[in-house]
């Protein structure tokens, strides 16, 4: 029991030191435990965040657009397979953490249950969600798990890319026909209050913040984070010359930032509960992919049995 | 040269736009990355052609214009491309009977007596060596691997074999251009495919259909069914607002 206790108290001291925990390191069950569920929750929400864009590919309006969307879903891709390897150093394989998504058991972002009804929300997933996306993903470049952290730093430099490109379109909308500009402030209108809810349940109500902070795994709270990127999005909007649908947006000299209305947690708990536009299909698309790539993967296992074997007897 | 600039533009920009549709829904992670790459090579080499050609053209018309207003009719790429993704060994088999093609009609098409087709035949044969082994391997995986896909990767081959015979079939405008020395002799690359083909046959075990009647048209733009499904979806955004900037 002090042998227990004085291991967690040297935990302790080294993440309040700024040392970054290594997968052979003694770590609390606890803290590993919370680690594979965000670690996990992420890598598959990147998954899952290449259907919505996924949607547009065969029909992005010019080639350039066609050859950056196809590139940025394919990043997604890599995303998901770093934070996958990040999470198996924590002792558990792709496989299982796969079917836990699969089974309906793991959850990944709410964000991409939501549709993507036109062009334009290719510009405002990438600004928006991208954006909201890295305000999280900055900081858990700091995380205490080092291959957490250092997965984030690769993803991060891709992601602020995508962000940038997702401005670059609605840009373009918004010095475009009358048509392209309604397409933009639209998709603007359906994004915004869905990337608000990104950063996760206020302060008081999130029950997990303080030990994640306390292990450095969280290292802003949900609130300020989300500050953050009201501040950034209320300064970019007037360079588009739109509106962010919030009547209560307004800058509050005396904070320093801007003042936003409140969220509807509502829509957010039957989101979170299965009840988005998209649940159903985003995890149908998955299943569908996984189950019919299942003898495709089984084949390519065969053969590289039988490879190996006619190697031994060769040798 | 304008044809044969088409035929070259449009195979790439539709077996790309194919390669694109699995993009998110690949049996695993790798792979859909791997035909993500695929189609993102392809569809960057067809824009080459497309420039090049809105280049020599000069009438103030973009790749865009090229790739997105043209109707089916006016496509050149051969039928074998437009043809439905179905499942993996179909777009292997697929990849495989094009790749082979692609490769050696690339190898001849460095030595095009224009610079600029040369150049781009160069820059493009790097990648396409990599979609050919890619192909290749899969082939190999599929017919040697357990019964089911050895089934699937046969079948696949026994319903695409028919669209091979166009691939080495020259349209009018591609004898005009090899004899003007810009384009390729299709005859003289036969018999390099046709062994490429029999040395990845074998290595999967599987059969060589029967050359029996073989399917053309595209290159002429008389093309399946499923190529104006593939273009409504494609230009959809161009057509619906004309005139616009994205
Ligand atoms: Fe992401
Ligand atoms: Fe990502
Ligand atoms: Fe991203």
């Amino acid at each position: 029991m002090s042998t227990q206790v004085s291991l967690e108290e040297r935990f302790q001291a080294r993440i309040d030191a700024e040392q970054k925990i290594e997968p052979k390191d003694w770590m609390p069950e606890a803290y590993r435990k919370t680690l594979i569920r965000q670690i996990s929750q992420h890598a598959h929400s990147e998954v899952v965040g290449m259907l919505p864009e996924g949607n547009w590919i065969t029909r992005a309006p010019s080639l350039r657009r066609k050859v950056a969307l196809l590139a940025k879903v394919q990043d997604e891709a890599g995303h998901g397979l770093y934070l996958y390897s990040a999470a198996e150093t924590l002792g558990i394989s792709r496989e299982e953490l796969y079917n836990e998504l699969l089974s309906g058991k793991a959850k990944y972002s709410s964000i991409f249950n939501y549709p993507t009804l036109t062009w334009a929300d290719m510009g405002a997933v990438g600004w928006l969600v991208d954006g909201a996306a890295i305000m999280n993903q900055v900081a858990l470049c700091k995380c205490s798990y080092g291959p957490y952290a250092r997965a984030m730093v690769r993803v991060c430099k891709e992601e602020s890319f995508h962000q940038r490109q997702g401005f670059e379109i609605l840009l373009t909308l918004s010095k475009g026909t009358p048509e392209q500009r309604a397409m933009c402030q639209d998709a603007i209108n359906r994004w915004w209050w869905p990337s608000m809810m990104m950063f996760g349940p206020n302060d008081s109500d999130s029950p997990h913040s303080a030990q994640s902070m306390r292990w450095k795994i969280k290292r802003y709270s949900n609130d300020t984070l989300r500050q953050k990127f009201v501040d950034m999005a209320a300064e970019q909007i007037r360079v588009l010359n739109m509106t962010l649908p919030d009547p209560d947006l307004r800058w509050n000299e005396e904070r320093g930032h801007y003042d936003f209305g409140p969220i509807d947690w509502n829509e957010f708990n039957e989101v979170l509960k299965g009840n988005g536009p998209c649940n159903r299909e985003r995890l149908a698309a998955r299943r569908k992919a996984w189950e019919e790539g299942a003898w495709v993967r089984e084949a390519a296992m065969a053969h590289a049995a039988k490879r190996q074997q006619q190697s031994v007897q060769s040798h | 040269m304008r044809d044969f600039l088409l035929l070259l533009a449009d195979n790439t920009q539709i077996l790309g736009h194919r390669l694109g549709e699995w993009c998110g829904h690949g049996p695993e992670l790798e792979i859909d990355m791997a035909m993500t790459n695929l189609a993102l090579d392809l569809v960057g080499q067809s824009r080459n052609y497309y420039q090049y050609l809105a280049e020599l053209e000069g009438k103030g018309r973009t790749e865009d214009d090229l790739a997105y207003l043209r109707d089916a009719r006016e496509f050149r790429n051969c039928l074998l491309v437009e043809q439905p993704n179905g499942d993996f060994a179909r777009t292997v088999a697929r990849n495989f009977l094009f790749d082979s093609w692609h490769f050696f009609f690339l190898q001849a098409l460095c030595n095009s007596n224009d610079e600029r087709l040369a150049a781009i035949a160069a820059k493009s044969l790097k990648e396409v060596t990599y979609h050919l082994r890619w192909s290749s391997e899969w082939v190999i995986r599929l017919g040697d691997g357990t019964e089911e896909s050895h089934r699937r990767i046969q079948d696949a081959f026994d319903h695409l074999w028919t669209y091979r015979g166009e691939l080495l079939t020259p349209a009018p405008f591609e004898t005009e251009a090899a004899s003007a020395g810009y384009g390729v002799d299709l005859h003289s690359i036969k018999p390099l495919t046709e062994d490429k083909l029999a040395d990845i046959l074998y290595q999967a075990t599987l059969r060589r259909p029967e050359d029996g009647w073989m399917q053309s048209g595209g290159k002429t733009g008389r093309h399946s069914e499923h190529l104006g499904y593939l273009l409504a979806e494609m230009q959809y955004v161009q057509r619906a607002y004309p005139n616009s900037v994205w």
